[in-house]
């Protein structure tokens, strides 16, 4: 699917301080029993939410598009339904000290942007937007940088994921463009048994 | 001819599947083996047939259903309708695009995880991918194994390939005698509590050293189960004669003619002596012990006879927070010995631990004695062959004769996507994998732990050192 594209945005951001936000706690699994793909915000950190004094239950930062959150953010199982969630409620970009692998790349083709920051630069954000629930951070994918106030920071991120959510490029589209070597692969994976199902089973 | 440099296994299998590299891309790699459930492959399919693309290769895709499936009263329908039309929608989806399915009333069907290498579709040297993350278990096969997401599940059946960066190599080496009553899961929670919970983050796992050579393949898979609980996606062990002796004779192994010629090519996939890692742990297995999680992480764990830890005496003050939300949550106080928790629910299963290997483990335990009142045992096999096997050797008899109640095949309790829930504030003794919060139902609390140590909970009320038994 196409994602949306993501050049510049400029938001209030969420601070969500602690590590290790695994995805059972952004979107439980009795939420995923349904076969649509859009409709998870109302869910996300479903149990979470249940605390009044739960940052998303705070209605300063309503409509704020930017999470910024504790090392290994996204640990745990592949459901996409966790940056679905994320998307569905608004959330554009996320800021943490590391992300979960699986969930990084779910992000990418969901269309949300994740950076990594330095753990004592994220501590910095998160203390901004919980005195300051209002202030704005700019996340700019072309320049790679990270604005809040005067400061600025910036980030690394993986070129061809970058590319595609400048562009909004829908991933299936890129790879069908080598179906030739697709196609010499599998006559070359035809000419030997590692890797071949026996599908008499 | 300059010499080839030395490779790891990891670099072996990738390069044999890579369909194109260029330099600042992610390398677009070939996908032996896709196995899809009910949870994450039904939007894959619904963009596909809107994109109006076709299954590339229905014949290397394999569909089961198991995260929702009832584990009783399997001639009904599932009790939530939701839950229903999302295990009919994988049977429409599977029967549309002529993939094989074993279907809820195969005696075939069951955790995708535990059918994929009991039906030999897992075979060294594979790529195998399935949205679900627990897909390392396949690693123990030597296949480089890894879960994704939906999108990605869509690029595979659209294209049979992923767009991937090579991973970082990391070897974890476990070497020394196994003390007895230590057992593969006690390997895994020490490795992921010495690693760390992010340990492996951006890394494929080697696991190597005596102790894992020495393992049945059935350990082994419980081991390369849990290596996402430190963050790697994959997790391998090169295959050796028990790899191949546990695949002989299996449906979908090689044919009988051409098994030599696949053995001798398996053969080759090993780490070449001079290949170097990014990152290497070595662990000593002779001083390990059988291990309970006390917090909400899997490496938030201790040995079976010490005491839940004091977060005020932790370094680290994120840790330290951290861990104080976890006993918040879990409704323990620091330093209150493991063996004083009692436990409500026991339930022995999960893709992680629920192969026969695993049932005779807990059934030893349950010989002879019966659950303590008040708690309630579930046993629920990985698959209907390994049910069927368990029948066989009498395991449900003795279980039964225990008070545990004896289940047919899916993920059940492991994440609670079927009836099989914890209430909220029971504590559970739990085989399977994650004790994040509410994983097994709202406000339940989950302790992570051995077959053999959960049938003991079962039957003493609380945790106890099974070795004592």
């Amino acid at each position: 699917m196409a994602i949306e594209a993501f050049k510049s945005l400029t938001s209030a951001a969420i601070p969500l301080d602690r590590p290790d936000i695994d995805t059972d706690q952004i979107i439980p699994a009795q939420y995923m029993k349904r076969i649509e793909r859009s409709g998870y915000g109302r869910y996300l950190f479903d149990a979470l939410r249940r605390d009044p004094d739960f940052v998303l239950n705070d209605a300063r930062y309503e409509g704020a598009k930017i999470l910024v959150a504790g090392r290994n953010f996204g640990c745990g199982s592949s459901r996409e339904h966790a940056p679905w969630a994320l998307e569905d409620y608004g959330i554009r970009a996320i800021i943490a000290p590391s992300f979960a692998d699986i969930f990084r790349n779910n992000c990418v083709n969901v269309g949300i942007v994740t950076i990594v920051l330095e753990e004592d630069t994220v501590k910095e954000l998160i203390e901004r937007s919980t005195t300051e629930p209002a202030a704005e951070i700019t996340v700019d994918l072309e320049r790679c940088e990270v604005r809040a106030g005067d400061d600025v920071w910036t980030f690394e991120v993986d070129a061809f994921h970058r590319e595609r959510l400048l562009k909004g490029l829908d991933h299936i589209d890129l790879t069908l463009q080598y179906e030739d070597a697709i196609a010499a692969h599998e006559r070359r994976r035809a000419r030997n048994h590692l890797g071949s199902l026996n599908h008499h089973g | 001819m300059a010499e080839e440099p030395p490779r790891t296994l990891v670099d072996k299998i990738w390069d044999a599947h890579v369909v194109r590299t260029v330099p600042d891309e992610p390398d677009l790699l070939y996908v032996d083996l896709h196995l899809a459930h009910e949870v994450t492959s039904p939007q894959a399919f619904e963009a596909l047939r809107l994109a109006k693309r076709q299954v590339r290769r229905p014949d290397l895709t394999v569909a089961v259903p198991d995260h929702n499936v009832p584990t009783r009263n399997r001639h009904l329908p599932a009790s939530d309708p939701v839950s229903q039309k999302q295990i009919e929608t994988l049977r429409h989806n599977a029967r549309e695009n002529g993939l094989l399915l074993f279907d809820i009333d195969d005696v075939r069907q069951g955790i995708v995880h535990v059918i994929g290498p009991e039906q030999g579709l897992t075979q060294p040297g594979m790529v195998i991918v399935c949205g679900d993350s627990h897909t390392s278990t396949h690693g123990a096969f030597g296949a480089l194994a890894f879960g994704i997401g939906t999108s990605e599940v869509e690029h595979v059946l659209a294209t049979q390939t992923l767009q991937q960066r090579r991973p970082k190599s990391m070897a974890v080496r476990v070497d020394g005698d196994l003390p007895p009553g230590v057992t593969p899961k006690d390997v895994i929670l020490a490795i992921i509590n010495t690693v760390g919970v992010d340990g492996g983050t951006g890394h494929a796992v080697e696991y190597g050293g005596r102790t894992v050579e020495r393992m049945s393949v059935e350990g082994r898979m419980t081991v390369c189960n849990m290596t996402i609980e430190f963050g790697a996606r994959a997790g391998l062990v090169a295959p050796d004669d028990e790899t191949f002796a546990y695949l002989e004779g299996r449906p979908f192994a090689p044919d009988p003619e051409v098994w030599d010629e696949a053995v001798s090519l398996w053969r080759e996939l090993r780490t070449d002596p001079d290949a170097t890692f990014d990152k290497v742990v070595s662990i000593d297995a002779s001083c390990m012990a059988p291990y309970v999680t006390w917090g909400t992480t899997p490496a938030q764990s201790v040995r079976v006879d010490e005491a839940v830890p004091d977060p005020e005496k932790m370094d680290d003050p994120t840790e330290a927070a951290a861990a104080q939300r976890a006993l918040d949550y879990m409704s323990l106080e620091p330093d209150m010995p493991i063996t004083d928790i009692p436990v409500d629910v026991v339930f022995i299963g999960s893709c992680t631990n629920s192969r026969i290997e695993d049932l005779r483990a807990a059934a030893d335990v349950a010989r002879g004695r019966h659950v303590a009142p008040g708690v309630t045992a579930l046993v629920v096999p990985g698959s209907g062959l390994v049910r069927a096997q368990a029948e066989e050797e009498g395991l449900d008899e003795i279980f039964g004769e225990a008070g545990f109640e004896w289940r047919e095949a899916g993920c059940s309790m492991c994440l609670a996507m079927n009836d099989d829930v914890l209430a909220p504030g029971q504590r559970s003794a739990s085989t399977s994998n994650r004790n994040f919060q509410g994983r097994q139902g709202p406000g339940g609390r989950t302790h992570l732990v051995s077959p053999a140590r959960a049938a003991a909970a079962a039957v003493h009320g609380h945790f106890t050192d099974v070795r004592e038994i």
